[in-house]
């Protein structure tokens, strides 16, 4: 009854020679046997050796690695004892990866034909040729429309879904037996990744590929995987059916990650996991999770056993009870008031990144379509306003126009009565005080040469003109408020984890004691057990502060845990605005409905609903709605007009057909098929 | 992308312009002038009249710029003063040997740096990239006319393999030139490659480090076919820019190097010209190097537009 194994993980310790010579292990006696033709999914925090295991299947190491111990076996012969030929006819061959980034992983220099020709050339015993012909039936085979002109194309002239669909076709080239896929989806728009993940789901039916699926995103491997594989500080803690683990999770850090997603289906905040991972390396003997473990005993700090029952392997001595233990999610709920003082007002706002050139004038070129138009926002005093929305739909742009970067090119848009439709440079301190900004990328926000004692320091200098003893006083008072320690203020950016990269960069916009703070995906750079705690951070200063957010974010679910209100936009205007719940659950925009439908769930049964596709377009059109290439319900009117706004109750829709229809089509689009008659 | 050149284009021949300008109006602005120069003690009376009316100068100043000016367009840079001939017959086989120098230097230097960059970098922090490294640095801090004094002395005195100076006239055919190009060519070829085997060395060590070299490895590609067909044009980006303004200093360093090998270019005919106080000839030959200059720097954007898809298509 047993398939043969095609790649076994025997006893894989690996580790690399930090700075003081000391071996560090990243990969800590894994072991792992994989099924021809089943798809295993790798999942945990980043650092947790995921990404290395990975690459290790394809006897990768990063420079400055080594093997310690075991083996890692295709087809029965260890990969590490083969040399680099026969290596290099295995990569890219029989074991094909799916990268990351695929933006990133192509050759920027190379058209799409000369990188699929190459594979071929060195992966497949087809005459010179065919090439042409089998790199077209690939590009086919992912679903790229208009083949042809794509191979002619140059990686950058793609959007991101077709990139990633060129990297799968690229791997496909070399009729891979075994697939590596090294987070595929990340970075994707939801709808995109969902697209994506359906296209793995029917290559894998049609070629019976075997597939090892790494991710951090526990909704995008419950999509694709037979098994899961939960890792945690370089060891795999929990394995078993995708069901298993997912439904019935026995180790407290699967339940506790699990938890920490934020879910369409929930109401409040998901609960966060405490404490951070322990750093590479550090764990000599017992559990890696002990320390931030509720269940842990004595036991647990001197060694940690590995407990199977049938198919579903943990590593945990408690793990027996908490199978019995039901697993209930306490979402916390933090009722916001949000008063009904209005704060921030947009009219009609148009924005165009466009500047006519001498030339352009000359000859009276129409300028292009404006990026973002007609955006009217309403915002109270203490509310939360999320603005959803593939990327390039503007969300980022309005933001720039709020925060005085980017000048409107029409529109008002005020803070109270003040105008903040200027430039950043004209503001007054007091304004700049009053409208503060979050980042994504901590990392990238933060300045790597301060401590954060200094960058604490600067808005209150800037703003309050406070000397340099009270400034550390209110330094530490800031600290305090996003629950860091006070001897974290001589520490340098390097020295914090992402979590708390996060919480000085929040603690440096209430510095200036804002009343209006712009979010601009604030979570996506963290991981969901770190994302939960920052979004019930923010949500408590909001509680205590009475600020007011206005929140960027592509996971729905994020926005349903934060959001009081929801403007959904696709190529910078307004389809949907609403209170999050009555958006979410009351009729829904086409697009709304295709964004909410494209959400991951880590839930074996969830599949996401695909409507239209995906393809990215690269300007609105001139006239009529703005989703009309896309939308599957369009018709002549849609392309003409511009679409009417419909109101059901706070729930605005724009939109040509009425609520009744659209209500209808979002739940069987059959029967108006029937209604039709 | 066709509008990208003509914008390149169109600077350059305003950068000319400007050149123009400010070459009239530095001698111009320069006390005396020609006659004066040219006539020294005796530059009083009717001779300097006569001179003067001879020449144009008695023309205001704007007139004669605008008749340099529609000559240059035309293709006649003017009459040397010393030696009362067309400039451009002066100009034409100096500038010819002056170029079959440039180019030999160009044709052995910038392979043999790019090659060498590669290899230093592959082999970062190893043996053969600390010596290839070091030498570099080293070649980069020494003159260039001492450069020239050692080769001088290694090949022409104790091995006596090539001449120490040259011997033949300037409207020599090119074939009676190469046994004396050979030593000035390998100094300036020397002098050049430093900084092109730096540039290469640390753009080439970015680009093995970054994802889509990786993303080659694991797709099997041998390891020589990413060096040159994955990396190198993208490495080659940032050298460029440094090549042609290497190769535009080399104008000035040829300069030199022609007067310690006695070589009849356009560096030896500078040097004379500013030595007789021939203005007109100096006017002439500081305009030909502007505009080498500006050509070599338009053909460095010329070739990052083909090397780098991204300036060259549009999303």
């Amino acid at each position: 009854m047993n398939k043969p194994m095609i790649l076994e993980v025997k006893d894989f310790s690996l580790g690399y020679t930090a700075a003081n010579n000391e071996l560090v292990s990243v990969l800590r006696n894994v072991s792992l046997d994989i099924e021809a033709g089943e798809a295993i999914g790798l999942v945990g925090e980043s650092g947790c050796g995921k990404s290395t295991l990975a690459l290790a299947m394809m006897a990768f190491l990063r420079s400055g690695s080594q093997v310690q111990n075991g083996q890692i076996r295709y087809h029965g012969s260890n990969l590490f004892e083969k040399t680099e030929k026969q290596l290099g006819k295995l990569r890219g061959g029989k074991i094909g990866l799916i990268p990351q980034n695929a933006g990133q992983s192509l050759t920027p220099t190379m058209k799409i034909h000369a990188q699929l020709a190459e594979a071929l050339r060195l992966h497949s015993d087809l005459p010179r040729s065919t090439w042409h012909q089998r790199s077209l039936e690939l590009l086919k085979q992912v679903r790229l429309p208009a083949p042809d002109a794509m191979l002619q194309r140059y990686p950058h002239q793609l959007s991101g879904g077709q990139q990633q669909r060129v990297a799968i076709a690229m791997a496909l080239a070399g009729s891979p037996d075994l697939l590596v896929l090294d987070e595929p989806t990340t970075g994707l728009d939801v709808t995109t990744q969902a697209h994506i993940l359906e296209l793995l789901c029917n290559l894998r039916q049609e070629l019976g590929m075997t597939m090892v699926f790494v991710s951090h995103d526990l909704g995008a491997v419950a999509r694709i995987s037979d098994r899961i594989a939960v890792m945690y500080a370089g060891e795999i803690i929990e394995l078993g059916s995708c069901a298993d683990v997912l439904r019935t999770p026995a180790h407290p850090y699967t339940r506790g990650l699990l938890n920490s997603i934020p879910r369409l289906d929930a109401e409040g905040l998901p609960p966060s996991l405490p404490g951070y991972p322990p750093k590479v390396g550090s764990v000599k003997q017992g559990c890696a999770f002990a320390p931030r473990c509720t269940h842990a005993t004595e036991q647990c700090q001197q060694d940690a056993a590995l407990v199977a029952e049938n198919s579903h392997a943990v590593r945990c001595h408690r793990s027996g009870d908490l199978r019995r233990e039901s697993a209930s999610i306490n979402v916390i709920q933090l009722p916001v008031k949000p008063t009904l003082e209005p704060l921030l007002n947009i009219e009609e706002l148009q924005i165009s990144y466009h500047k006519a050139g001498l030339l352009d004038q000359w000859r009276n070129i129409e300028p292009p379509v404006a990026t973002v138009d007609e955006i009217n926002l309403q915002l109270n005093k203490g509310e939360t306003l999320a603005l959803v929305g593939e990327s390039g739909s503007g969300k980022s742009t309005i933001m720039k126009a709020i925060s005085g970067i980017q000048a409107p090119r029409k529109g008002q848009i005020e803070l109270g009565n003040e105008d903040l439709s200027i430039a950043v440079e004209k503001r007054s301190n007091q304004l700049k005080r009053n409208v503060q900004m979050i980042f994504q990328n901590p990392d990238a926000s933060l300045n790597p040469r301060h401590t954060v004692c200094e960058i604490l320091q600067q808005p209150l200098k800037l703003y309050f003109g406070l000397n340099h003893e009270s400034c550390r006083q209110r330094a530490a008072e800031l600290l305090e408020l996003v629950r860091l320690a006070p001897h974290y203020l001589d520490r340098m950016p390097g020295q914090l984890s992402g979590g708390e990269k996060q919480r000085v960069a929040i603690a440096r916009c209430f510095a200036g004691d804002p009343d209006l703070i712009l979010c601009d995906e604030v979570t996506s750079a963290l991981d969901v057990s770190v994302q939960a705690a920052v979004l019930k951070l923010l949500k408590e200063l909001q509680q205590q502060k009475g600020v007011t957010y206005l929140f960027i974010a592509h996971d729905l679910a994020v926005v349903k845990a934060i959001a009081d209100q929801v403007a959904v936009l696709y190529q910078g205007r307004l389809c949907q605005i609403g209170p999050v719940d009555e958006v979410f659950n009351g009729v829904h925009h086409p697009y709304t409905s295709a964004l909410l439908n494209a959400v991951l769930a880590p839930d074996p049964e969830h599949q996401p609903k695909l409507s239209g596709d995906d393809a990215s377009e690269q300007h609105p059109p001139a006239q009529g709605c703005a989703y009309q290439r896309r939308c599957p319900q369009a018709d002549q009117t849609c392309s003409e007009q511009s679409p009417p706004w419909r109101n059901d109750g706070n729930n605005r829709i724009r939109c040509h057909h009425d609520l009744l229809e659209l209500t209808l089509r979002n739940n069987s689009p059959e029967l108006i098929e029937v209604a039709n008659f | 992308m066709l509008k990208l050149i003509l914008q390149r284009l169109g600077l350059a021949v305003f950068t000319l312009f400007t050149v123009c300008v400010l070459v009239f109006g530095v001698t111009e602005a320069l006390p005396g002038d020609v006659c004066t120069a040219f006539l020294g003690r005796d530059a009083q009376g009717t001779r300097l009249e006569n001179c003067r009316q001879q020449r144009n100068l008695d023309q205001p100043a704007l007139q004669r710029f605008a008749d340099w000016g529609t000559g240059v367009l035309q293709g006649d840079l003017g009459t040397s003063l010393k030696r009362d001939k067309s400039i451009n017959d002066l100009v034409a086989t100096r500038m010819r040997n002056t170029a079959v120098l440039g180019f030999g230097a160009a044709m052995i230097g910038i392979p043999l740096a790019i090659i060498l960059g590669v290899m230093a970098a592959l082999r970062r922090d190893k043996p053969a990239d600390m010596m290839i490294s070091g030498t570099s640095i080293f070649a980069m801090t020494i003159p260039e006319f001492v450069t020239a004094t050692v080769l001088i002395f290694i090949f022409s005195i104790q091995l006596q393999w090539f001449p120490a100076v040259t011997t033949v006239r300037h409207n020599a055919p090119i074939a009676d030139l190469i046994p004396n190009i050979i030593l000035p060519m390998i100094t300036l070829a020397l002098v050049m490659m430093a900084h092109i085997l730096r540039m290469i060395r640390s753009a080439m060590i970015d680009v093995m480090a970054s994802d889509f070299v990786q993303m080659a490895r694991l797709k099997g590609v041998p390891y020589w076919h990413i060096v040159f067909l994955h990396a190198l044009p993208s490495a080659m980006l940032p050298a460029i820019n440094i090549i042609a303004l290497t190769i535009a200093w080399l104008l000035g360093g040829v300069v030199i190097i022609e007067q310690v090998f006695n070589y009849p270019g356009i560096g030896t005919l500078m040097i004379r010209a500013i030595y007789d106080r021939d203005l007109p000839l100096v006017q002439a030959i500081a305009l030909i190097l502007a505009a080498v200059y500006v050509l070599c720097n338009l053909l460095a954007d010329l070739s990052s537009l083909a090397l780098n898809p991204r300036l060259r298509t549009a999303r």
